[in-house]
């Protein structure tokens, strides 16, 4: 299994070449075979959960190829404690979300082979050490995402599949700039995760802090943080279903990841300078903006994209803190996040695949008509909320519990998020699942099989992450600490190295 | 310092603690997932009966872990049961354990107890309902909760319960969500407890914190007590950090235990079954607020602004809840605001100091507002869910059993001896008393209230004239078993529960107060040594309980006139300064108009101003690039169109115009091709050989 | 008087067939026709370099060209023969002066 981390990753390659060898005409072979080209990754990620050394900050399953000697480009894939976790919810939340593609009906070929590459593009984000690679594999999650936006969703599509991709392509560019001068800045060049973070005590503070807002803008776009936030809503209110699901769950990590990855350990100093303003207030306005738009919000999809801005505030935040709490809670939030919220998305495409509308007063009393349903909703509900005893609580408390020994006035306004999530979800819930019966859809369908299938998985998982984090947080804690270290005792270099 | 604080805690543990919460979980469980199907084959009485066996069972444990305790010594009386570990990060310490201590184990025979009666009780009531699946699930679930609350053994566990009580009490408000008002009240009472809940953590913070710059960060309540000491000189904000975090916990405080400011949803919460509201918001839930503070003495001793806070706030909750008592007509909302008043006495005692009488007015109103909100159900059950007084009356002919004990319950709250209020209520005056007379005032006025609005309830639904239409008169009828022994039972309680804490004035050992001694210890006994103090002053002592219990009478004095003999017209009084009062009173004071328009507007409409600066702005920014730089790729493309295209196309039509010409060669036909070839092979071929 | 045959007597059989393959080329109206022209010139060509090789300084490339040339001219016959038959197809007929379709 040395080379696990090479399988997860192009398995769904594979499985994209597979399909489009497949008939156009037969759906259910496109779509079980699509199906079980995800699988494997799902096994893996177990296996990985199982195997991994939850003792050692350092990387585990590391494979290390010549790529393009020339230019001392390597294949270098590897995880530690910060990745594991996001290779796990990719893991979990492909086959899902394959799962609930089962409905589409347009081009059901082309879709199922952009998901699998978009899958393969994800995995190889998150385990890939050399600069070069993770470029390559953040671009290539760009291509797929930019059609099944702008294919299959909704009526605006193209106009949100071109923000969407121009946007993250403006990231793109300046991550680039920042990339290739963190090459040329070593000698020799090198693209290694691993050796810029050993070099980093050689970078000067002024080049650290050009490098980290080139990087810290490409990532930012992603989480996305206001003010780059306005893709999201659009992406997600045109997206399909499953789209959603995998853009709120897998692709809004990956800025943080990217920035806990690159900016934390290869700019150590430039994070020092940067995190307070940068990370923890933009964070907390996240938390608090994104709160108040989503309780403004008519349309379902809309509510929980701007509830997605304001739970990646939380990530922000908590990384900013740079105290165990934090940190960890930040990690655990952004796993948290991906279940949770993959949940609301998947709930909110059960009613529109019935009732094919989101408008949140166009329902009313559907926990009469659909109480299965309602039930599964309520859990996902009460996890956004941060309801003790689910999930997503312990990843908040631990943030705040950090960030108030960071700064108690920016904890304080991002406590009464706690309110005001309470405030919007519950009302959103009061009117589209409570009250009299909307008698248009007083017949509708409750959840049938396949939806129950994704859904259980995750509410399970919520649940179980309430009472014992440690599930996670034994992973990711040995990582977090060393990293926490190294920022913290970053200091400028003494004297730069001069040849003879 | 480290003398007295620094002892060794001696404990014991036993596995058996938690399946005191665990139980009423699996109940929950089972008839969340497959409660809908056991109802449907084997009937509600299957549902109903796995849901009261799980918190007797839990009873029945509390009660061995009670005979348990009380076997050990007073300085060893903690049980402590560790299950795993929940969030361990950093120096933050959090376990999934419970901790059973005397404090604990009255707490948990309150609720185990009484919650018990209520899940007969409930049997009874919701002899009709389709959905009794899912009311015994949340009732289950909510003793889950609110059994973790008053058992877990450090500040996390306790938040799980609390919030967790928050959820089923927002699940068991809004039980019948198909009416939108019922649903709006299960999310005000979350919201708003979201509200207490954000000081609460806040608190938690802080303290945590300022511990651990000591090196000492815990949240588990034997280790805060232990070591709370070493946090009695920082500063925070002005003031002690100890201040500081005891207000953001009181703020808590008053949002779990509906005081002022946070009391509004409390009333609204009567939408749910009447079962619920006796258990929920009577007997336990609303005083999670009393036990936390209890249970966080050692600290609240330490800052005693926030006691005079705390106990402002009390007296001031106990006199305008009261009032707004006295002219509600709807059975329930007069018990709910009673309850606020009630609880406001309970603040009055803990923030003065005295733990044990906060506590012990908590088990005595247990009892007797848990009874009267039972009985006020078992009215309502049996006028079909008619809950205006005005159009009850006489009811004391057809419901005796009920009636009885709703009159026991009553004298009881309104401070008569020897019944248990007189005790509890009286206990806390003194203790007020010796704090601040204002307070006691305030607190006596109160009281005197409470008797009048709760006879006034008595004569108005009982007595007279029955003022319904003839065909509920017809149906009236005494309610089955499963409702009246539970009142029974409860009304016995009130009767007696009082004994369990007779003051040393009136020859009696308060062995309740001895009892929770040991939680208490760390405290340095703000109004606790008053007792002991209180023989120097026995006349006084004796002068305002005599006093109190006068004007408990006088009040129900007044309401036999107004309301039973009709001697003195109502209306009349409610025009006194033309009737403005009144109708201030009949509306709540509008508070809750005021805080729809300042909070819930305020907010929604800098909600509405975000999003539309988010669409317009922010966005706006966004799509304006987006349009600048088509503006000028459109601009530089005329330009491109214009001048540099104009020379590339003017090459281009030059090639175009020869081409044109040329063109003509191509026929399309093969035989023209291949001529030429030939022609031109040989040509070139001739020219070679020249 | 009888001259042994020689390497001109080859060269003029060669340019012989070469002058009726390029004629039935140039004046077949029949697509098949013009093949079958194609085919006797490539023959043409197959002559002159076996005589050439046969009286050059024994070398074996001319021999190795005409059997190129004969593979070249089996595949150009499928692949000529394919394309006319789907001409024949649309077009409903193989004179090639009615298909015209190529020019400007």
């Amino acid at each position: 299994m040395e080379n696990i981390l090479t399988y997860m990753t192009f398995i769904p390659l594979l499985g994209m070449f597979a399909v489009l060898a497949l008939p156009r005409d037969n759906y259910n072979l496109i779509r079980w075979t699509a199906l079980g080209f995800t699988i494997p990754g799902l096994i893996m990620a177990i296996w990985l959960y199982a195997n991994f050394d939850r003792t050692t900050a350092g990387m585990q399953f590391m494979v290390r190829y010549e790529w393009i000697p020339r230019y001392n480009i390597q294949y270098i894939m590897g995880i530690d404690g910060l990745s594991v976790t996001m290779v796990l919810l990719t893991g979990l939340l492909c086959p899902i979300c394959l799962l609930a593609s089962f409905n589409i009906e347009k081009a059901v070929k082309g879709y199922f082979a952009l998901f699998l590459l978009l899958n393969a593009g994800m995995m190889g984000v998150f385990c890939s050490l050399d600069f070069f690679l993770f470029y390559i594999f953040w671009e290539v999650m760009l291509l797929p995402m930019y059609f099944l936006i702008g294919i299959w969703g909704g009526p605006r599509r193209e106009y949100a599949a071109i923000k969407f991709f121009l946007y993250t392509l403006l990231g793109s560019v300046l991550m680039l700039i920042a990339m290739l001068a963190l090459y040329f800045h070593n000698d020799p060049h090198t693209f290694d995760m691993l050796v810029l973070m050993e070099q980093s005590g050689t970078y000067s503070r002024v080049f650290q802090t050009w490098a980290w807002i080139g990087l810290f803008i490409g990532f930012a776009i992603k989480i996305p943080a206001f003010p780059f936030h306005t893709w999201l809503p659009d992406a997600h209110v045109e997206a399909p279903t499953a789209i959603s699901v995998i853009l709120a769950g897998v692709l809004l990590k990956m800025g943080t990841y990217g920035i806990l990855r690159l900016c934390y350990p290869v700019l150590p100093l430039a994070t020092q300078d940067m995190a307070f303003w940068a990370l923890a207030v933009l964070g907390t306005w996240n938390i608090v903006y994104g709160a108040l738009c989503a309780m403004a919000q008519t349309d379902m999809k809309k509510l929980v994209a701007y509830s997605s801005i304001s739970h990646m505030g939380y990530v922000m935040l908590g990384m900013a803190t740079l105290t165990p709490q934090g940190i960890n809670g930040a990690i655990l939030q952004m796993f948290n996040h991906g279940t949770v919220t993959a949940m609301l998305f998947l709930l909110v495409g059960v009613v529109y695949d019935r009732a094919h509308h989101r408008d949140i007063n166009g329902f009313g009393g559907l926990a009469s008509v659909m109480p299965t349903y309602t039930g599964i909703m309520a859990i996902a509900f009460f996890a956004a909320m941060g309801l003790p005893g689910l999930s997503a609580f312990i990843s908040e408390v631990l943030v705040l519990i950090g960030a108030w020994q960071y700064s108690k006035p920016l904890t304080i306004i991002a406590a009464t998020a706690v309110i005001l999530t309470a405030g919007y979800m519950l009302w959103m819930l009061q009117r589209v699942w409570l009250g009299p019966v909307n008698e248009k859809y007083a017949d509708m369908e409750d959840v049938t099989t396949r939806e129950l299938v994704t859904l259980i998985p995750l509410a399970i998982i919520v649940m179980i992450l309430g009472v014992y984090p440690h599930a996670v947080l034994d992973l990711i804690n040995p990582t977090l600490l060393a990293l926490n270290e190294t920022v913290l005792n970053a200091t400028p270099a003494v004297a730069q190295l001069v040849a003879p | 310092m480290t003398a007295a604080h620094g002892h060794e805690i001696v404990t014991h543990t036993s596995n058996l603690l938690r399946w005191i919460p665990l139980l009423p979980l699996i109940g929950a469980a089972i008839n969340f997932l497959v409660g809908s199907r056991i109802q449907r084959k084997m009937g509600r009485g299957a549902v109903a009966g796995l849901a009261t066996a799980m918190p007797a069972m839990s009873f029945v444990l509390v009660v061995m872990s009670f005979l348990q305790l009380k076997g050990y010594p007073t300085d060893e009386r903690i049980i402590i049961d560790h299950v795993w570990k929940w969030i361990h990060i950093g120096t933050l310490n959090a376990d999934i354990a419970f901790q059973f201590d005397p404090l604990s184990a009255v707490m948990c025979l309150v609720i185990t107890g009484i919650g018990s009666l209520i899940h007969v009780y409930s049997h009874g009531y919701m002899d009709d309902e389709p959905a009794a699946w899912r009311f015994f699930a949340l009732l289950n679930l909510f003793m889950f909760a609110m059994l973790c609350l008053v058992l877990g053994d450090n500040l996390l566990m306790m938040f799980l319960g609390w919030e967790g009580v928050g959820l089923c009490s927002w699940g068991l408000i809004g039980f019948w969500f198909s009416e939108m008002a019922n649903a709006r009240a299960g999310n005000k009472a979350f919201i708003v407890n979201r509200v207490g809940d954000f000081g609460f953590t806040l608190g938690v913070f802080l303290l945590f914190w300022t511990l651990d710059s000591h090196g000492a960060g815990t949240v588990v309540f034997r280790e805060l007590a232990n070591s709370v000491h070493l946090i009695a000189n920082d500063q925070l904000w002005g003031t002690t950090v100890a201040t500081v975090v005891t207000l953001f916990l009181f703020v808590g405080a008053t949002g779990k235990s509906a005081q002022i400011p946070l009391y509004v949803w409390l009333p609204d919460a009567m939408a749910g079954p009447t079962p619920v509201s006796a258990l929920i918001h009577a007997a336990t839930m609303v005083t999670a607020g009393v036990y936390m503070i209890a249970r966080m003495n050692f600290l609240f001793d330490m800052a005693p602004f926030t006691g005079q806070v705390i106990t402002t706030i009390g007296a001031l909750t106990a006199f305008f809840a009261a009032t707004i008592g006295l002219a509600q007509n709807d059975i329930k909302k007069v018990l709910a605001y009673s309850t606020v008043s009630q609880l406001g006495y309970m603040f009055i005692g803990v923030g003065v100091g005295a733990y044990a009488a906060g506590v012990f007015h908590l088990v005595t109103h247990a009892f007797f507002k848990a009874c009267l909100f039972l009985g006020s159900g078992s009215i309502i059950h049996a006028m079909h869910h008619e809950q205006d007084m005005r159009n009850m009356g006489g009811l004391k002919n057809y419901m005796p059993r009920t009636y009885w004990t709703f009159l026991i319950a009553t004298i009881a709250i309104a401070g008569i001896p020897p019944l248990a209020g007189f005790f509890s209520k009286d206990e806390i005056l003194w203790k007020a008393f010796n704090y601040n007379p204002a307070i006691w005032a305030v607190g006596f006025a109160a009281a005197g209230m409470t008797a009048f609005y709760m006879f006034r309830l008595v004569f108005m639904t009982f007595f007279g004239e029955c003022r319904a239409d003839h065909h509920t008169v017809e149906h009236l009828h005494e309610s089955s078993g499963f409702m009246t022994w539970p009142l029974v039972i409860l009304a016995v309680g009130s009767v007696f529960a009082g004994f369990l804490g007779v003051p040393a004035a009136l020859g009696g050992s308060n062995m309740f107060e001895q009892w929770l001694e040991p939680v208490m210890a760390h405290s340095a006994h703000g109004g606790g040594h008053d007792v002991h103090g209180g023989h120097h002053n026995l006349t006084l002592e004796y002068g305002l309980m005599a006093g109190s219990v006068l004007f408990a009478m006088c009040g129900i004095f007044l309401a036999h006139l107004m309301y039973n003999r009709k001697s003195i017209n109502p209306d009349g009084i409610a025009q006194i300064a033309g009737g403005r009062l009144h109708t201030l009173i009949y509306n709540k004071y509008y508070i809750d108009e005021i805080y729809q328009v300042v909070w819930v507007d305020g907010s929604l409409g800098l909600a509405k101003m975000l999003s539309w600066f988010d669409k317009n702005v922010v966005d706006g920014i966004v799509n304006g690039a987006a349009s600048v730089t088509k503006l000028v790729s459109f601009i530089n493309g005329r330009i491109d169109l214009h001048v540099v295209d104009g020379l590339v196309n003017k090459t281009a039509s030059l090639v175009h115009g020869v081409g044109g010409a040329v063109r003509r060669i191509q026929t399309g036909s093969i035989n023209a091709y291949l001529y030429v070839i030939v022609i031109v092979v040989t040509a070139v071929l001739f020219a070679r050989t020249w | 008087m009888f001259e042994s045959v020689g390497l001109h007597h080859y060269l003029v059989v060669g340019l012989i067939l070469f002058c009726f393959g390029l004629f039935c080329v140039l004046t077949r109206r029949n697509a098949i026709g013009v093949l079958m022209g194609v085919e006797l010139i490539l023959n043409a060509a197959n002559i002159n370099f076996i005589a050439f090789s046969r009286y050059s300084a024994g070398s074996y490339d001319g021999h190795v060209f005409s059997i190129f040339v004969i593979m070249l001219a089996a595949a150009e016959a499928a692949i000529g023969l394919a394309i006319v038959l789907s001409i024949y197809r649309r077009a409903k007929s193989i004179d090639v002066n009615e298909l015209q379709g190529l020019h400007w």
